[in-house]
């Protein structure tokens, strides 16, 4: 539990800590210097400002395709961990049966695994069934590796949620069906969202999954990647730019919602050391 | 007079009564919690279960509420078996210890959650939550959101939220704890004549006995998973029926006497006793502990009165009463509690009567 | 309280759906990593443990796995050696700004991975804007080449990459240390320097552990980075996996590897939970 920490002075400390957010930065800030970049991508140092690269993305339609195909992913992905990880995370929460360590460690298992092993693997099933890459594959596969962000994120909201409220509920008359529909979704409505964000964000970029399950279709990602193939184009500079626009305001936004509840650091650190908890259910 | 397990048994039967709890017995994993626990609990009444923290009560109360089940023993409802039913369908309603008010409804909205759920008459409805506002005096809250209102206002909330189902049994688990002292005391009347006027049957949980005694019709002391006795309060008060139960309603010496002749001795300390084994405990309220002026006369002829010389080691005013350490040559010191009488300090003599010295059971049989 | 009905609704649709799309595909990887190709390139379900004799004998495939692993351990201790550092600042000594602070660390760390890696291969390169800094500062005269597709570039970007992702588990630990214990030994006399080393580092090490185990883990089976930035000499053993699964069309083979990865990161994980248990109980 964090006491109030003394900000005594420290200035290596201190000159070492904006060193390493300088390094975070860098990159980001060159490229969104250089999508207004007059003589494109490389160089030093970047002339004239031009907003010719945006201009040209938006002329750019099959780009625009690639970003609609990547948001209808993202909703149904979002849809799919949510309508998983909520019993996942209410099973953990509440539910005591054989196996259920191993189950635990299954459904966290994509977040800590190479994306590649999760791609492959999806892949092997779907020649197997003989399903067709769409992206419908592409969908399914996210939404398989999401649940556990999802799972995370509701599990930390049940942990929060005082039980005697579910207990006063079926106490005065409601059945488990209503107690859930009034009193655990409303409480848990924060967690929910949180969830949503996060993995509408996760799915829009992600792509070492997608990799191995693309159809005819790209998401965004994908579609950047085949065109990175082909060179580097300030436009790219210019999609990134506006990618990251998002990303950030979305994340902010996430943050905003799980600091209302939980501690800073509880909220960024849940989802990568529940993986590594263990017995901690 | 000791009273065994089976005479406790015995006084905790009515024939009128509404709860009826047979032989339950409830474990967590290997540990026993519960241990063939019976009681009848009459309609009407107030009773507590009273017991220090791990003795099993609260877990009593949630095998009542449905929120536990039993591994043995069964709980009976008038004609009806009470535990094979689900919570939600229970003729029980609990006030919570942490009140669980639900934060994203208002205050009506709260209590009228129960009546909602059993599909009550929507015209009927705002009248109901009125009337069990007015009950607990809270009528302008209506619309407000829980969040805003104080810990004794909430707790009346979740009061007025579970009264207003009107329930066969109301249950309700510590729900005075977390109020501070004075506000602790003006809702425990408030509780009692709320009690009266509506005519409910409340189960009632707490580990302060002194509110056990000021509330309740009867006491059901709870100890290690066992029951200790079952008594109206003046009742378990005057004639605790163990060492335990002695020290934990109350203050109490216990007296280790030896008895020859129907006469027990305790260090100094000598009375007459209808006790017969050789070796009693007794009780003995530090109350019934007197000071005998300097000066008054000897009472050697009065057999119903004990007299001993002691030291004063600490003196502790109270108020209206003080509580004096004795030392009386006996390796324990002796309490007692006299009124006023300002700073003493030496030797001095006391005296108390033979029959406020109550044999009692040492250990609770297992 | 919770009925059997109850219980069962919960458990069933996730486990259901995690068996159909995670333990099948699993299992599949298992089987064809038994399996062999041949010659018209089709499988063949032989099963024989040619694919993991193949990958012990191949002196590539080994040489490339070694790469892997000295590049993950290059990126793990980098990210620690940054991520450690930024979380004891944010902890001890940012005070009233920790909160915005802490923002600025979880951007880049949600922030587009492709974005991020794309930013590097546009520094790095010869008309990168790194080489045109240098020039313009008369540094150097002509464009430095090892900047970009070399194994430096695929450590340079992931431990970009991946310094967020182990400051996050150490912040969490460290802000959990409670500030007395830190009063408490400089009460009894020991310096900053010694409470850092007796008091905080030991407790902060589960969280070190934790970070450490993410950052080795993702790198070891990371290959966009090695596309993008790493060229021919900076080619990991996931990339191998991928060619196997493209055009080198060896399916059992890149199973095999693929296998041998997940049972690498589930024995890390497991190993790393054991210590971390020692640690906190300790």
């Amino acid at each position: 539990m964090s006491n109030s920490s003394s900000s005594s002075r420290a200035p290596l400390l201190t000159l070492y800590a904006t060193f390493v957010y300088a390094f975070l930065y860098f990159p980001i800030v060159v490229l969104v210097i250089y999508s207004f970049n007059g003589s494109g991508v490389g160089g030093f140092p970047p002339t004239g400002w031009t907003l010719d690269w945006y201009r040209q993305l938006f002329q750019d339609g099959p780009l625009w395709d690639a970003v609609l195909n990547s948001a209808i992913v993202a909703v149904v992905a979002v849809g799919i961990s949510l309508a998983l990880g909520l019993p996942a995370a209410l099973a953990l929460d509440r539910a005591q049966f054989p196996g259920k360590v191993l189950f635990r460690r299954i459904v966290l298992l994509p977040l800590i695994l190479p994306g590649i092993i999760t791609g492959l693997s999806l892949l092997m099933l779907f020649v197997a069934i003989g399903m067709k890459l769409s992206l419908v594959t592409i969908t399914l596969g996210h939404g398989t590796a999401l649940i556990s962000v999802a799972t995370t994120e509701i599990f930390a909201g049940l942990q929060k949620l005082d039980r005697a409220q579910e207990e006063a509920s079926l106490d005065l008359g409601a059945n488990h069906w209503k107690t859930f529909w009034s009193i655990t979704l409303p409480n848990l409505r924060v967690s929910i969202i949180a969830a949503a964000l996060l993995i509408f964000t996760l799915s829009l970029d992600e792509i070492a999954v997608s990799f191995f399950l693309i159809g005819r279709d790209n998401t965004l990602p994908l579609e950047i990647w085949s065109r990175l193939r082909r060179g580097i184009t300030p436009e790219i500079n210019a999609i990134s730019t506006l990618i990251l626009a998002f990303s950030i305001a979305t994340i902010l936004i996430w943050y905003r919602l799980r600091t209302r509840t939980a501690s800073a650091e509880e909220a960024g650190a849940q989802l990568l050391a529940s993986t590594l908890e263990g017995e901690h259910s | 007079m000791t009273s065994t397990r089976a005479e406790n048994a015995a006084a905790s039967v009515r024939t009128d009564s509404l709860l009826s709890i047979r032989e339950v017995v409830k474990r967590f994993g290997s540990r026993p919690v519960l241990r063939n626990i019976s009681l009848e609990v009459a309609s009407g009444e107030f009773l507590t279960i009273l017991g220090e923290s791990g003795s099993g009560k609260t877990t009593l109360l949630r095998l009542i509420a449905g929120f536990e089940q039993l591994d043995g023993g069964e709980i009976w409802i008038g004609r009806d078996r009470l535990d094979q039913i689900p919570p939600h369908r229970r003729p029980v309603n609990t006030v919570f210890q942490s009140y669980a008010l639900f934060p994203h409804l208002s205050v009506f909205d709260n209590i009228a959650y129960g009546l909602r759920a059993k599909n009550i008459a929507k015209a009927e409805i705002p009248n109901r939550v009125a009337q069990a506002l007015a009950m607990v005096k809270m009528s302008e809250f209506s619309k407000s959101p829980p969040a805003r209102l104080s810990g004794g206002q909430q707790q009346r909330i979740a009061l007025a939220r579970a009264l207003v189902n009107r329930p066969g049994v109301l249950l309700l688990d510590e729900p005075l704890s977390a109020l501070d002292a004075n506000l602790r005391r003006q809702m425990q009347t408030e509780l009692k004549a709320l009690q009266r006027e509506v005519g409910i049957t409340f189960i009632f949980v707490t580990h302060d006995q002194e509110e056990a005694m000021a509330l309740s019709d009867r006491i059901a002391l709870l100890r290690s998973g066992f029951l200790e006795q079952v008594a109206e309060p003046r009742q378990i008060y005057g004639q605790p029926a163990s060492a335990y139960v002695a020290q934990f309603i109350g203050q109490t010496n216990l007296l280790r006497a030896d008895v020859k002749d129907q006469v027990a001795r305790a260090g100094p300390l000598i009375w007459r006793t209808a006790e017969i084994s050789r070796q009693v405990v007794f009780s003995l309220r530090p109350e019934c502990i007197r000071l005998v002026a300097r000066g008054a006369m000897p009472r050697a002829a009065d057999d119903s009165t004990a007299r001993f010389r002691a030291r004063i080691l600490n003196q502790a005013f109270g108020g209206a009463m003080d509580t004096l350490e004795l030392d009386c040559g006996t390796r324990q010191t002796v309490r007692a509690r006299i009124a006023s009488p300002g700073p003493l300090s030496g030797e001095h003599e006391f005296e108390f009567r033979a029959g406020d010295a109550i044999a009692v059971r040492e250990e609770s049989s297992a | 309280m919770y009925t059997r009905a109850y219980k069962s609704a919960v458990t069933v649709p996730p486990l259901l759906w995690v068996t159909a799309f995670l333990l099948v595909p699993y299992a599949l990887l298992f089987c064809y990593s038994f399996w062999s190709v041949s010659a018209q390139q089709t499988i063949v379900h032989n099963w024989n443990l040619q694919n993991y004799v193949q990958l012990i004998r191949n002196p590539t495939y080994l040489s490339v796995l070694f790469r892997s692993l000295r590049i993950a351990a290059a990126v793990t201790l980098l990210a620690v050696l940054l991520g450690y550092p930024l979380a004891y600042f944010l902890s001890f000594h940012a005070a009233g700004r920790k909160d915005l602070l802490y923002q600025l660390v979880i951007i880049p760390l949600w922030a587009s991975y492709l974005v991020r890696g794309y930013a590097w291969k546009t520094i790095l390169g010869s008309d990168g804007v790194l080489n045109g800094l240098l020039q313009y500062l008369h540094i150097t005269r002509h464009p430095v080449e090892f900047f970009l597709y070399s194994p430096f570039a695929v450590v340079l970007t992931l431990t970009h990459i991946y310094t967020p992702f182990t400051f996050l588990p150490i912040y969490a630990s460290l802000e959990h240390i409670p500030r007395n214990l830190v009063e408490a030994s400089h009460d009894l006399g020991a310096s900053p320097w010694s409470t850092f080393r007796r008091v905080i580092l030991p407790l902060s090490l589960p969280g070190v552990l934790a970070g450490a185990t993410f950052a080795f883990v993702l790198t070891l089976g990371d290959f966009l980075a090695p596309l993008l930035v790493g060229g021919a000499s900076g080619i990991m053993i996931s990339n191998i996996v991928v060619s196997l699964f493209g055009a080198a069309y060896n399916w059992p083979l890149g199973a095999a590897i693929s296998l041998c990865m997940l049972l690498l990161v589930m024995g890390l994980l497991f190993a790393t939970e054991r210590l971390e248990r020692k640690l906190t109980l300790s």
